[in-house]
């Protein structure tokens, strides 16, 4: 429902103001203009889009997610310490954290919840500390190869779409440890 | 050399790498590449029709002179946090919806170039957040809790500190 609320928003506003700036004949070429370049842009990331596909389903084949997740274990074990004691959502946990690394999200989702439901046992609809701390991590993306941006990077013309990765990675870890340090801060005085 | 002319040698040494792990460890390469890729067409055809409705939109936005007055509007405090105003549309839209904040850095992109300050700022906002609003509901959702407590803003302060690193990397990173 949220996107009904923005995609109306936006193209109100739009209106109002081509009204107003006397641009309503812009407004007008602009909206079949984008459509265009919506499938533009879909052909444009495509090919690039497929062949990371590819190389993620080659990684998962070959065991990386798996040796990945083990990595995380001692990691997992002070973060969340309570979760870590139940042996299946330790390894869905560090499963779902080394689906999300390797940009596997379709794989990371249903670990993540599977992990979350167990965590969520018992405690009456109320999130605990730990689960407050899972979801953060989820919602602060951590991605080795962030492929679709540099996809569509390269689909605009970039010259060397991947030279992002060294910022991507420093501002991902910047902006997860500001979310789990606000997390912990939080927590202390909301209950 | 430095770490963002390094990036080059990252795609070619992970493909050829990969391939010589995988038969090594008897995996069949071709066919998980070709397995894969034909996931990947799905993807890019089940965010097609978002990206359709939101790319008219953005569109429209930025043709009635909108774009520039929210720019114009949100540029004190983005400048106070060292984010260029001109990615004030995917800092609004990112929490919400990935193929929403995907259009607005493609319109930026071509706007400003790939390899501009501003597209390259975009481009490193977009790696390193994700869905926030869409991510808690999904989770909490499944797990049937009610009461999310302090997630959602433990969330978006993740979300704001990326928005202002990614801006403060770029520069650091490609001294622009």
């Amino acid at each position: 429902m949220a996107m009904a609320w923005v995609w109306a928003i936006l193209v109100g506003v739009s209106v109002l103001f081509g009204a107003v700036n006397g641009r309503m004949g812009d407004v007008s070429r602009a909206a079949m203009e984008g459509a265009g370049a919506a499938v533009e842009l879909a052909l444009g990331i495509t090919g690039a889009v497929c062949l990371w596909s590819g190389v993620m389903e080659l990684m998962n084949r070959c065991g990386l997610a798996e040796r990945l997740a083990s990595l995380f274990r001692p990691l997992l074990r002070r973060l969340l310490p309570r979760a870590s004691r139940d042996a299946e959502t330790l390894s869905a946990v560090s499963a779902n954290l080394s689906a999300n690394l390797l940009g596997l999200g379709n794989a990371a989702t249903p670990l993540g919840i599977r992990a979350a439901r167990r965590m969520a046992q018992g405690c009456d609809g109320v999130a605990s500390d730990e689960l407050c701390r899972l979801v953060v991590l989820n919602t602060a993306s951590i991605q080795l190869l962030p492929t679709t941006v540099a996809s569509l990077r390269a689909a605009c013309g970039s010259a060397a779409s991947f030279d992002i990765l060294p910022a991507v990675w420093v501002t991902s870890l910047l902006s997860v440890t500001a979310g789990l340090l606000t997390a912990r801060l939080l927590g202390r005085i909301w209950r | 050399m430095s770490a963002v002319e390094a990036t080059v040698f990252i795609v070619p040494c992970l493909l050829a790498g990969l391939a010589a792990y995988a038969l090594c460890k008897k995996v069949d390469v071709y066919g998980a590449l070709t397995a894969g890729a034909a996931e990947g067409l799905t993807v890019v055809l089940r965010i097609l029709p978002a990206l359709i409705a939101l790319l008219t939109a953005v569109y429209m936005f930025r043709a009635s002179g909108a774009m520039d007055a929210l720019t114009a509007l949100l540029s004190p405090v983005l400048r106070w946090l060292g984010i260029p105003p001109e990615t004030a549309a995917i800092l609004l839209i990112r929490p919400l919806s990935g193929s929403g904040a995907l259009a607005a850095a493609g319109e930026l992109m071509s706007h400003h170039g790939p390899d501009s300050y501003v597209g390259r700022v975009a481009a490193v906002m977009m790696g390193s957040t994700e869905t926030t609003f869409y991510t808690v509901a999904v989770y909490f959702g499944a797990a049937g809790i009610r009461r999310s407590r302090y997630t959602i803003p433990a969330a978006l302060a993740a979300d704001l500190t990326g928005f202002a690193a990614a801006a403060l990397t770029v520069r650091l990173f490609f001294g622009m």
